[in-house]
């Protein structure tokens, strides 16, 4: 299968090119911070009317991440809609094509902090959950193991030969994973910035996305 | 024409009889013809061309019948307007009129400016983008209504620019709103001034041009010194003594440059090879706003003998008693030498005296050829000069802020400006459409659009639109900076700014050049680039990606008609030795023929193409030929450009030569190669900000560092291709690529220039011509998945090296 295979608590996980976690074991697949909705949020507000098209993307990379894992459950970690209007306004297109995708799996929808309440989408809708000895939720806290979480869109900066890359990963150490933004019009909080260096233990690995998801430390 | 009586009124004759002076045969002239709708007049710096343009504004207002405002006076820089309003105040006084003169720029403070709006003074002082953003507002027509001149100064700096584009955009308003309003262009010497009046007069309006006396030829040489200048490379590090030599025997120097990377290496040089402490400044427009104004004062004050300095100086003002400008590295564009050396060089019926450096062999010749384009008179001609899009797209925000519009109306009104006269109207839809909805094909905010039509007027959707609208207006679009600062417990003293990218590739311990001194790469702190003082002299890395000028066609021109010579006895003996073994052993290039050498040297085959087409197109061509190369499974590995060749090296000979370079092949090749290119990338962004589809990042405004951070704009881009493919930001992109770094106009050129003339010389060794361009830097290596296997590689190293194992280690 697609993806870099590593080990998080004794759980064999795969990080997939597209940012997506998958969990054989479990048949789990978790995806994090897709945000539909966020270009109709900045027109609402006044603000530049963006290509209308993320909502497309993001639907059809996570669709394809579905008919290529065949999940028994998917995880949406939280901050799925860039704010409950959004929600409202977008639902439908989102049920549209996902209902044949949601239907015969359980499909976990997390609260992030920008769609607090039920979106009215089918599945389920928790603050948090607990899978075998893994648990899921929106933002990472502070005293927690074995946790896996998004909300932060950790990027990283790597220099080759005097040219700078940068990608979006998946940092995770002994303790804790942060997943990146599924969502294609997110931006990015670099991992050496302080909220990311301060919660990540100074062993802490980063898989790179791309066309092959690489492991390098973390960049601090 | 006519010519209506241009008798001054009383105070003005008096003031300019009771200081002995007479008025300039100019400054009559464009009194006499002050009522015609447009004038531009082309005089020499120092003759008086502000008087000439501010002359019958005064006379006009001599008698205090007119309220409100009269003249509007248009600079491309803040500090000229400032400058302007003392040099215009102290007259006025003196004469004793009744005229209230202002200034208004964006350091103007707020209370000011909104008083302005309500009770404008006669003669306003400003910038294209401070009257973009006053004919935005709702009142703007009360404001203009009794508008009778506006004044572009420095119309040829405008004329090629977006910034010009915003501007005369903005005075097709102002026609509206002042239909008797009468445009006087004052310019330096241009080759073309029809071009220059085209753009500047309202279409189809006529434009009368007066050319005032140019004073004489400036005084022009090729600095020759004892050795030669080295083969390659651009410092002119060699000529440092000669240059030191020449500044202790002048009172004041500028030494110019072409780069602001290669203004800081050599002054650094300069600096330690200064044994007698001359006073020497350097100012440069990535300094810190401090360390510029130092060098100003220092230089007002006649405290610098010489100033290292690069275009940032080139529109400055009165630099005081200049006597020598020195331009270090071959002009690139005569125009821009005649500017830069007549602007330094105040006193009117004063000879200018300049100097030309050149940086390496090759620049010798281009050094010659732009002395004798000089002599000659014949500047680099305009190309013709159509409105570009997405500074249309804004200004129709910004019109769309004052009130509401019809498109007819609008149509016809951006039509009056000479650039978009012949804009055809379904494309005008398109931007009025892309300003309204966002033009998209999937129309996804039918709810939310940002301009309401209703019986064909468009309206704001929400007024609160306006406030952003106006928070972006503006043309220019600087790369992401970084403020470079002195490492200090609270944020030490600025010393500059370098781009973004070039932070990004630094890490501790790097030292670079900045201001003048060699600094170490400490860290990166809220933003700003953390360095310390370092003892080293000798700086680790380059400063500044920086743009680099293209030579233009006329300069190249010459050098290729030079070449026809059977000798060349103004060149120095070298160059000309030089020259002499490059026809022996192969041939030199002509200008309707393209000469192709191919040579294997080093265990690699070359092939050397001199195209002439400028830095700009020989690297898109570089680009198009190595992957046509790729395609033909030749195995090319890198290239090389200067201004007048392409190198490239790879596995295999290429032996059939004139297919590579078919016009269909390499269209073929630039479309596929154009769209997912890091040029048309960053195009986009820059178009992108210009036409309201994303926020300019405010200056100085501290970034959050959270989640909301702004996406990269590529991905916008890619979107686009991928589900748009139509769409006219995507139009705007590859137009703006194709005449801007891309440069494809040149290389049609050159095609059309060698038609089917191709010279393949097959060779055995490297040929003296081509031998420099191996010690050129900005070697471009051909990558394919090269970034993924470098990223592998860099992957192993860092985790081995930090002891870290990764990947499946599942529990058995």
């Amino acid at each position: 299968m697609n993806g870099l295979p590593f080990s998080f608590h004794d759980a064999a996980l795969i990080a997939r090119p597209s940012g997506a976690l998958f969990w054989p074991a479990e048949r789990t697949l978790v995806v994090s911070d897709l945000h539909f909705g966020k270009v109709e949020r900045m027109a609402r507000r006044g603000g530049p009317m963006l290509p209308p098209y993320e909502l497309t993307e993001t639907l059809d990379r996570l669709l394809a991440d579905i008919a290529e894992t065949d999940p028994r459950i998917v995880i949406c970690l939280g901050d799925s809609f860039d704010d409950l209007a959004a929600a409202r306004a977008t639902g439908d297109a989102v049920t549209e094509r996902l209902a044949p995708a949601m239907a015969g799996r359980r499909w976990i929808w997390i609260e992030g902090n920008h769609d607090p309440g039920p979106v009215g989408l089918g599945g389920e809708h928790l603050a948090e959950v607990t899978l075998a000895n893994l648990t899921f939720r929106h933002i990472a806290e502070d005293t927690e193991t074995a946790e896996i979480s998004g909300h932060y869109h950790p990027k990283a900066r790597v220099i080759l030969r005097g040219r700078a890359i940068t990608r979006r990963c998946l940092l995770v150490d002994a303790n804790r994973m942060i997943l990146p933004a599924y969502g294609t019009y997110t931006g990015g909080l670099f991992c050496h910035q302080p909220e990311l260096a301060g919660l990540m233990r100074p062993d802490a690995t980063a898989i790179l996305l791309g066309a092959r998801p690489v492991a390098l430390p973390m960049p601090r | 024409m006519t010519a209506h009586d241009p008798s001054l009124p009383p105070q003005i004759e008096g003031w300019f009889s009771s200081r002995g002076w007479s008025i300039h045969p100019h400054q009559r002239d464009m009194l006499a013809l002050s009522d015609q709708p447009c004038q531009l007049l082309i005089a020499p710096t120092g003759g008086g061309k502000t008087m000439a343009g501010f002359l019958p504004t005064l006379a006009e207002l001599a008698d205090g019948a007119h309220k409100g405002l009269h003249t509007l006076y248009i600079s491309p820089l803040k500090a000229l307007a400032a400058d302007i309003k003392r040099n215009l105040t102290s007259p006025i006084e003196e004469m004793g009129l009744p005229i209230r003169v202002e200034d208004r720029t964006g350091d103007t403070p707020a209370s000011r400016k909104k008083r302005q709006r309500a009770d404008p003074p006669h003669i306003l002082l400003t910038t294209p983008e401070s009257l973009a953003l006053l004919t935005s507002y709702e009142d703007a027509h009360r404001t203009f209504e009794g508008l009778q001149r506006v004044i572009v100064d420095e119309i040829h700096a405008l004329s090629e620019s977006k910034r010009g584009d915003q501007l005369m955009l903005a005075l097709s308003r102002l026609s509206t709103l002042a239909p008797n309003l009468r445009r006087v262009g004052l310019s330096a010497t241009v080759e073309d001034p029809q071009a220059v009046a085209r753009i500047l007069a309202k279409n189809p309006d006529p434009c009368a041009i007066l050319q005032a006396d140019p004073g004489p030829d400036p005084d022009i040489r090729m600095l020759t010194t004892e050795a030669p200048p080295p083969w390659s490379g651009g410092g002119g590090k060699y000529a440092m003594q000669a240059v030191l030599d020449q500044v202790k025997a002048h009172n004041t120097t500028l030494i110019f440059h072409n780069t602001r990377a290669q203004a800081e290496i050599f002054f650094h040089h300069l600096w330690l090879a200064n044994e007698d402490q001359i006073p020497i400044g350097i100012h440069h427009g990535a300094l810190s706003r401090e360390q510029r104004e130092k060098v100003e004062d220092a230089m007002i004050a006649g405290q610098l003998k010489a100033i290292v300095c690069t275009g940032s100086l080139d529109l400055g003002i009165d630099w005081g008693d200049v006597d020598l400008v020195i331009q270090v590295g071959a002009p690139k564009n005569v125009k821009r030498l005649v500017q830069r050396i007549g602007r330094a060089n105040h006193r009117y019926n004063a000879p200018s005296k300049a100097l030309i450096v050149p940086a390496n062999r090759f620049e010798v010749i281009e050094c010659v050829a732009a002395l004798q384009a000089v002599r000659e008179h014949t500047l680099d001609g305009d190309t013709d000069h159509t409105g570009p899009l997405d500074v249309l797209c804004q200004h129709i925000l910004i019109r769309a802020c004052a009130g509401p519009f019809t498109a007819d109306e609008l149509y016809a009104e951006v039509r009056t400006a000479g650039a978009y006269a012949d804009l055809p109207r379904d494309t005008f839809d398109r931007c009025l459409d892309f300003a309204a909805t966002g033009g998209y094909a999937l129309r996804a905010y039918d709810k939310w659009q940002r301009l309401i039509e209703k019986d064909g007027v468009y309206t704001l959707r929400d007024p609160r639109g306006t406030q952003r609208v106006r928070m972006n207006i503006g043309t220019i679009v600087d790369a992401d900076k970084m403020a470079v600062r002195l490492q200090k417990a609270r944020g030490g003293k600025p010393l500059g700014e370098v781009e973004e990218y070039f932070a990004s590739t630094l890490r501790k311990g790097d030292t670079f050049l900045i201001g003048g001194q060699v600094v170490r790469y400490e860290g990166m702190r809220e933003m700003n680039v953390e360095v310390s003082k370092t003892p080293y002299q000798k700086p680790k890395i380059a400063t500044f990606m920086g743009t680099k000028f293209a030579t233009s066609t006329q300069l190249s021109d010459r050098i290729l008609t030079m070449f026809r010579q059977d000798d060349w006895p103004e060149l120095p003996q070298h160059t000309r030795d030089w020259l002499h073994l490059q026809r022996k052993v192969s041939k030199l290039p002509e200008r309707d023929r393209l000469l192709v050498e191919t040579f294997p040297h080093d265990g690699r085959e070359h092939l050397c193409a001199y195209g002439f087409a400028g830095r700009n197109a020989q690297q898109t061509l570089g680009l198009l030929l190595t992957q046509r190369m790729e395609e033909q499974g030749l195995n090319p590995m890198g290239f090389v450009t200067t201004d007048y060749a392409t190198l490239i090296w790879g596995l295999d000979q290429v032996s059939d030569i004139p297919p590579l370079f078919s016009r269909e092949n390499l269209l073929a090749t630039m479309e596929s190669w154009l769209a997912d290119n890091a040029v048309m990338k960053r195009t986009f962004k820059g178009s992108a900000i210009i036409a309201g589809l994303v926020d300019r990042a405010m200056p100085g405004a501290k970034r959050k560092t959270g989640r909301q951070a702004t996406f990269s704009t590529d991905i916008l881009y890619d979107t686009l291709r991928k589900y748009d493919p139509g769409h006219i930001m995507l139009d705007i992109t590859r137009q703006e690529a194709m005449r801007g770094l891309v440069d494809f106009g040149r290389i049609e050129q050159m095609l059309d220039r060698i038609g089917d003339r191709i010279d393949h010389a097959p060779l055995t060794r490297v040929t003296p011509l081509a031998a420099p361009l191996f010690l050129e830097p900005g070697r471009i290596p051909i990558q394919g998945l090269a970034n993924e296997r470098l990223l592998d590689d860099e992957a192993e190293r860092l985790m081995t090296t930090a002891g870290l194992e990764f990947g499946p280690r599942v529990p058995s």
